[in-house]
């Protein structure tokens, strides 16, 4: 978990591209989810914000 | 005369040419290559996805070309993400294509493995099994419209024979409930067979002295589809996934012609209502919106997915 958070700070491309796909894949089941409407609503920011992050963060050393 | 093909396609370059050619360094004449991609890809690809984005934030309508367009920020972005309809076809996206996918890599992953064993006949079951790929989309949701029909249908009738149920008791494109169910058929009989025929090249790709280490290794059948069939058929099964899973998010024609997106809207999937919007209803603006958040969505996920497939392929 620490590796993580390291890599995290240094801008590793691993840890940081987890983060985009946990957002993407949020943002994913936000939008597709029959529960809640507010998850809709607030579901495209949440992807965009992880597809702009992994398009950024796969430039990033590994 | 030189014999060397190299020096005579040079001698069969004009002078002119040539001499023009040769002030040129090899980074530019490279360029000058890849020019006409470039170009062709910015005219088709990259211009029409920013015009949309511009277009996205306007209150453009093609129908009325002359009219004054306003710039409305987010508003068309807005409308869409609060719109309790739009959510509707978005759930019957994710019920379509969930169900499509799994479905499909089970009986496509199913029937690769039988295929693969060698039997008499095998060419000809292949073949046989591939024929629905081969037909029109348009074509397959018109006879099944027939098939589904509830008085004359074939599969009402098949249904009706192994489970005792009335044949006219039910009907798979007029019901709310079943309608759904029936756009998921009809799309997995139709592309199971290219499921099929990549699965099939990933189990033939595995070599067979793999198996008999194996066998010699005293491992079990069971154990040996585990450990090594399925690791190995795992990135060709993904690229399946993902072919489908791009494919069934765009899918239009085959529903257009099963079922129209009814009854009511319950198989109204997103690209279908996204046509209404832009060409029946010709709000462009607010449908060029509605594409961003489609793109932005399908690029995300393929991503991410191109991504995993890399990682499952370098094992």
């Amino acid at each position: 978990m620490s590796s993580f958070f390291n890599g995290l700070l240094r801008l590793r491309r691993g840890p940081w591209e987890m983060v985009a796909t946990i957002l993407i894949a949020l943002g994913v089941v936000m939008l597709m989810q029959p529960f809640v409407l507010w998850a809709y609503t607030y579901s495209f920011i949440i992807t965009l914000t992880g597809t702009v992050m992994f398009i950024i963060v796969s430039h990033f050393p590994e | 005369m030189t014999d060397n093909p190299i020096e005579r396609a040079a001698t069969a370059t004009p002078p002119r040419l040539a001499r023009r050619i040769k002030g040129l360094s090899d980074r530019a004449i490279a360029w000058i290559f890849v020019a006409p991609t470039i170009f062709l890809l910015l005219a088709v690809n990259i211009f029409p996805l920013i015009w949309t984005i511009n277009l996205s934030f306007t209150n453009f309508r093609a129908n009325r070309p002359n009219r004054e367009v306003d710039y409305v920020g987010l508003r068309n972005y807005e409308r869409i993400l609060t719109d309790s309809d739009i959510w509707l076809t978005m759930q019957a996206t994710a019920h379509f294509l969930f169900w499509t996918i799994f479905f499909q890599v089970l009986i496509g992953f199913t029937l690769a493995w039988l295929i693969n064993r060698k039997f008499k006949g095998n060419d000809l079951w292949t073949t046989i099994i591939v024929l629905p790929m081969m037909l029109s989309p348009a074509v397959v949701g018109n006879f099944w419209t027939f098939l589904y029909q509830p008085q004359i249908g074939l599969f009402n009738y098949v249904v009706s024979f192994f489970t005792g149920v009335d044949p006219s008791s039910f009907e798979m494109i007029g019901s709310v409930n079943l309608a759904p169910w029936s756009i998921v058929i009809v799309d997995t009989w139709m592309w199971t067979p290219f499921v099929m025929l990549i699965c099939l090249a990933g189990l033939r790709s595995i070599p067979d002295y793999i198996y008999e280490a194996a066998a010699i290794d005293r491992a079990s059948r069971w154990r040996q589809f585990w450990t090594i069939t399925v690791p190995m058929v795992l990135p060709f099964l993904m690229l399946a996934v993902l072919f489908r899973g791009i494919e069934n998010f765009k899918m239009f024609d085959l529903v257009v012609q099963l079922t129209g997106g009814g009854p009511g809207s319950v198989t109204e999937l997103t690209s279908i209502n996204l046509k209404r919007e832009a060409f029946e209803k010709w709000r462009t603006g607010y449908a060029s919106a509605y594409a961003i958040i489609l793109f932005v969505t399908v690029f995300g996920l393929a991503s991410v997915y191109v991504k995993a497939l890399n990682k499952v392929k370098e094992r």
